[in-house]
């Protein structure tokens, strides 16, 4: 076990990366060609049939989805490496409502966090007098603006849809961080919370790490995430394709449609148990968008994914009574919410 | 004979840890004692804010990561 991590680690990167890099560009070329022959040479399907439009769909996808999970994710976890909790604390601390609520927002999107440090992190911002709407910011945007949905919906999509994305989940996390701030929440944290006196140990800032350092964690994390993923995103792929091939496009336009008003909130609804499959329900978003479900509501369908988590929210329950929760959850799901009926009455 | 405590409210990265300064002792030959600290108050009070925190004789030596078995080992025999 010990050897071979001890043994890698002596290939120089410089020789190591390059070939990762040339590797990855051939893949990601071959890959439409690949299926298509696959799917229609190989296997002999009619193309145009319902069938083989599903396995094309399916050869092309699942290639795709791990090649830009394991791609990308290596290098935004790599990037991410140099945001750490502590700078954002350091850059937050005693600035006005509005900048530190919009600046929490925004690290959301760049600094590492795993829901294991959720508490840490919301004790730590206490600790050092951050308002609670501006960590309620950061709570919000830092699993909806995630990386593994910007990567997967700008490889698929396109940067078009990544960046609204982006911007309307950034929109969602600094209103709800504006509203929460402004209702008397802090009675609703757990007294104990109050107590904790932070030590001034050595942080992430102070413990330089190499690059070789961090792009080998990058690499490390990103693996751990394909692997835990990579049922879900076959899975999904699998019933991306099955809709691409075989579910009617005047299906998917009357019930998600634009003129059913209670296509976003049903939508939601299905999302909100989804969590943690993220990177198994975008294939499926794919597939539905490609059908003609309107923006709104495919939007509202994956920020409902990826931002309720209520395993989050039974980790957050050690450091806020349950009517916090209610509340939080509360704003984010009316800003998911928002942003369905606002994209779908935009008609984009 | 070193203390080693590892840092996390008993996540899976927290238990990777904890595995590999396993390794890191039996590779760097020091005698050890590895404790798990699962009390957010205490590791607040080592200052971390991303778990897994990795702590050699009260000094915090790696934050919100997973050092390699050979980086412990190296911290452990400094």
């Amino acid at each position: 076990m010990t050897a071979l991590p001890m043994r890698r680690a002596h290939v120089p990167f410089r020789v190591v990366a390059p070939v990762v890099v040339v590797g990855w560009l051939a893949a990601w070329f071959v890959n439409l060609p690949l299926a298509n022959w696959a799917a229609y040479d190989l296997l002999g399907l009619e193309q145009g049939s319902h069938v083989g439009d599903a396995v094309a769909f399916f050869l092309l996808d699942v290639p795709k989805v791990l090649l830009l999970l394991l791609g990308i994710m290596t290098v935004v976890s790599f990037l991410r490496s140099y945001f750490p909790p502590e700078r954002m604390r350091a850059a937050l601390a005693g600035r006005g409502t509005l900048p530190a609520t919009v600046g929490a927002a925004a690290f959301g999107v760049v600094t590492p966090f795993c829901s294991c440090s959720a508490v840490p992190l919301f004790i730590g911002f206490v600790e050092a007098g951050i308002p609670l709407g501006v960590t309620f910011a950061f709570l919000i945007s830092s699993p909806m603006v995630n990386e593994v949905a910007l990567v997967l919906l700008w490889g698929l999509f396109g940067p078009g849809i990544a960046l609204l994305y982006m911007a309307a989940g950034l929109a969602v996390a600094i209103v709800g961080g504006l509203v929460l701030g402004r209702l008397p929440l802090e009675k609703w944290i757990e007294p104990w919370v109050l107590a904790v006196r932070a030590g001034g140990g050595a942080t992430s800032l102070d413990l330089r790490l190499s690059v070789e350092q961090r792009l080998r964690d990058a690499w490390t994390s990103t693996k751990d995430l394909v692997r835990r993923v990579l049922v879900y995103v076959i899975i999904g792929i699998g019933i991306g394709a099955f809709i691409h091939g075989f579910v009617p496009t005047e299906l998917v336009a009357q019930i998600g449609g634009r003129d059913n008003p209670f296509a976003v909130p049903i939508v939601v609804a299905i999302a909100i148990p989804l969590y943690s499959n993220a990177a198994g329900t975008i294939p499926i978003v794919e597939a539905l968008l490609g059908k003609g479900m309107p923006l709104g509501t495919t939007l509202a369908f994956m920020m409902a994914i990826v931002a309720i988590s209520l395993p989050e929210f039974v980790i957050l329950r050690r450091v806020m009574k349950l009517r916090l929760i209610t509340v939080f959850a509360t704003v984010v799901v009316a800003g998911i919410l928002a942003v369905g009926f606002l994209f779908n009455a935009l008609g984009l | 004979m070193k203390i080693i405590e590892v840092l996390g409210p008993g996540c899976n990265n927290c238990k990777r840890l904890e595995t590999v300064a396993r390794e890191a002792v039996a590779m760097a030959g020091v005698e050890a004692e590895i404790r798990k600290v699962t009390d957010y108050g205490e590791i607040l009070a080592h200052g971390v804010m991303s778990t897994p925190g990795l702590v050699i004789d009260g000094k915090v030596v790696s934050v919100g990561r997973i050092p390699s078995a050979g980086d412990i080992a190296a911290w452990l025999t400094e």
